[in-house]
């Protein structure tokens, strides 16, 4: 089914009907089994028991850069096609993204307090990480402020696309600057440098968290849509209350 | 299960994703639910969606 | 092509520095947050002439982003921007025309300004000099972004602070690096490698705030 189908709204609908419980199911199976092999897993030989926390802090982490992405490429799709649920897609993934990367933010203060002795630290990473929270935060403001759904999506779009430079720098800070925080260590050049029992049940709760994000995402789009629908009955109603 | 000194800080680690996730869950399904029923009393006094004869 | 530019600065600038322009409030502010700092941090003579650089590049980076209110919004409140968008020059050179103007009208004035109230809180000489320079090189830098920040927010009344908010996540790098620059050259170490980083961030936003910003007054417009 090409994209184009999707753009019904009506198809979508019944694409999420099935698939948001299918996600939910996914997810609720993934983490556990990931929350499973996660504490079943040895401790490491540096960090000890706190490295349990790298399950979360980690995939949460992905889902927020990853969900930037989708919003970019959904941003694309609202100011060069005009593709009616490219709109819909990034208003429903920036609250979802906004909160896993909260969620990255805190599990890692969790971490470097026991680990580096400092909830916080003004390194590469850190920050460029908090930076992209403020830009979620102020995506998430745009929307709430322009009235217009169109207008809003457009303006949304811009800052999203331009707030995108931030994504290569989050994920080339730890490469090209000296920081606190561990260098890349799953996704680089010469495979990842985890031990495989350490790096099973991350990837299993990574692929938890992205079901997860699915189910959600999907959902939210739903939400959207019939808020839209909620939005054109209104103003029928008041037309025709005029008359 | 032995979680070591540090077992307060992972503890809260879960603790927060758990919330946050359970903050996510709750928005969407009552988002949903707020929708629904938004449509049904809009149907009900005679809204409807446009293209269809009021 | 370069007249139609020309009038555009040259009309900004006379609207800047008139009253309402909002030329002078800017280095007003300015005064007034490195006039408050000392307050806050308490006598402490030598700490406040430490963190002097970074408070005036504090002081400097809030008027720029306070700032950038009514760079376009003014114009499209009383029509004048439908007329720039058939202007017989691209939208991004009239973009960057009115960063220009603006840059000229509040950031530069900034820049001059600096020294003077770096004595006021006790900066020495030599890092005067490399507040000055590092600030000189940056303030366009945070006018070219907050061109895009401007854009978006056109249609919305009275954006000023929520202006500022959507730049700032974006700025915090020139903040970073203008400041970063500034510290190895008072603490005499090698200034090169910031102040080409600084340097390389301002030509960065020169291009893409102009490109951004029209590319956002376009799609407001519809």
């Amino acid at each position: 089914m090409p994209i184009r189908d999707l753009a019904n709204p009506h198809r979508f609908l019944a694409l999420a009907r099935a698939l948001v419980p299918a996600f939910a199911i996914l997810a609720a199976l993934l983490l556990g089994l990931g929350l499973v092999l996660g504490f079943r897993a040895p401790a490491d030989y540096q960090q000890g028991e706190t490295v349990r926390i790298m399950y979360v802090h980690v995939p949460a982490a992905w889902i927020a850069l990853g969900t930037w992405v989708l919003m970019a490429a959904s941003a694309l799709g609202t100011l060069v096609w005009r593709h009616p649920l490219a709109d819909v897609s990034a208003k429903a993934a920036a609250p979802i993204g906004a909160a896993f990367c909260l969620l990255c933010l805190v599990t890692g203060a969790l971490w470097g307090r026991p680990m580096w002795g400092a909830y916080w630290v003004w390194d590469a990473r850190l920050t460029s990480v908090l930076v992209l929270f403020l830009l979620y935060l102020g995506v998430l403001a745009l929307w709430r402020a322009i009235d217009d759904p169109d207008r809003a999506a457009r303006a949304a779009a811009v800052l999203t696309l331009v707030g995108l430079v931030n994504i290569p720098i989050i994920k080339f800070s730890v490469d090209w600057w000296s920081t606190l925080h561990q260098p890349a260590s799953v996704f680089r050049l010469g495979g990842s440098t985890i031990h495989p029992a350490l790096l099973t049940p991350l990837l299993v709760m990574a692929l938890g968290f992205a079901a997860l994000f699915l189910a959600l995402y999907l959902a939210a789009m739903r939400n959207e849509i019939l808020r839209r629908r909620v939005r054109t009955a209104h103003i029928l109603a008041a037309a025709r209350a005029e008359r | 299960m032995e979680l070591g000194s540090h077992a307060g800080f992972i503890v809260a680690a879960y603790a927060t994703a758990a919330i946050v996730i359970g903050a996510l869950v709750a928005w969407v399904a009552l988002d949903h639910r707020a929708q629904v029923r938004a449509l049904a009393e809009l149907e009900a006094k005679g809204g409807g969606r446009p293209g269809r004869p009021s | 092509m370069i007249a139609p530019l020309a009038a555009i600065v040259k009309r900004d600038l006379l609207l800047a520095v008139r009253a309402g322009g909002g030329a002078g409030v800017g280095l007003m502010f300015f005064l007034a947050v490195v006039v408050v700092v000392p307050f806050a941090v308490g006598p402490d003579i030598p700490l406040i002439a430490r963190v002097g650089p970074a408070v005036l590049w504090l002081g400097a980076f809030l008027a720029s982003l306070l700032g950038l209110d009514g760079l376009f919004s003014a114009d499209h409140e009383d029509g004048s921007l439908d007329l720039l968008f058939l202007a017989p020059v691209p939208l991004e050179l009239v973009a960057a025309a009115k960063g220009l103007a603006h840059w000229l009208a509040t950031g530069l004035p900034l820049v001059v300004l600096a020294p003077l109230l770096g004595l006021l809180l006790g900066v020495e000489p030599r890092a005067l000099g490399a507040v000055t320079l590092s600030l000189l090189v940056g303030t366009p830098a945070l006018t070219f972004l907050g061109l895009v920040g401007a854009a978006i927010a056109v249609a919305l009344p009275r954006s000023g602070l929520f202006v500022a908010v959507l730049t700032l996540p974006l700025a915090i790098p020139i903040l970073i690096f203008g400041v970063g620059a500034t510290s190895a050259a008072i603490a005499g170490e090698a200034a090169a490698a910031p102040f080409k980083f600084a340097l390389s961030l301002t030509l960065f936003f020169l291009v893409l705030g102009p490109a951004a910003a029209a590319a956002a007054l376009r799609h407001a417009r519809d």
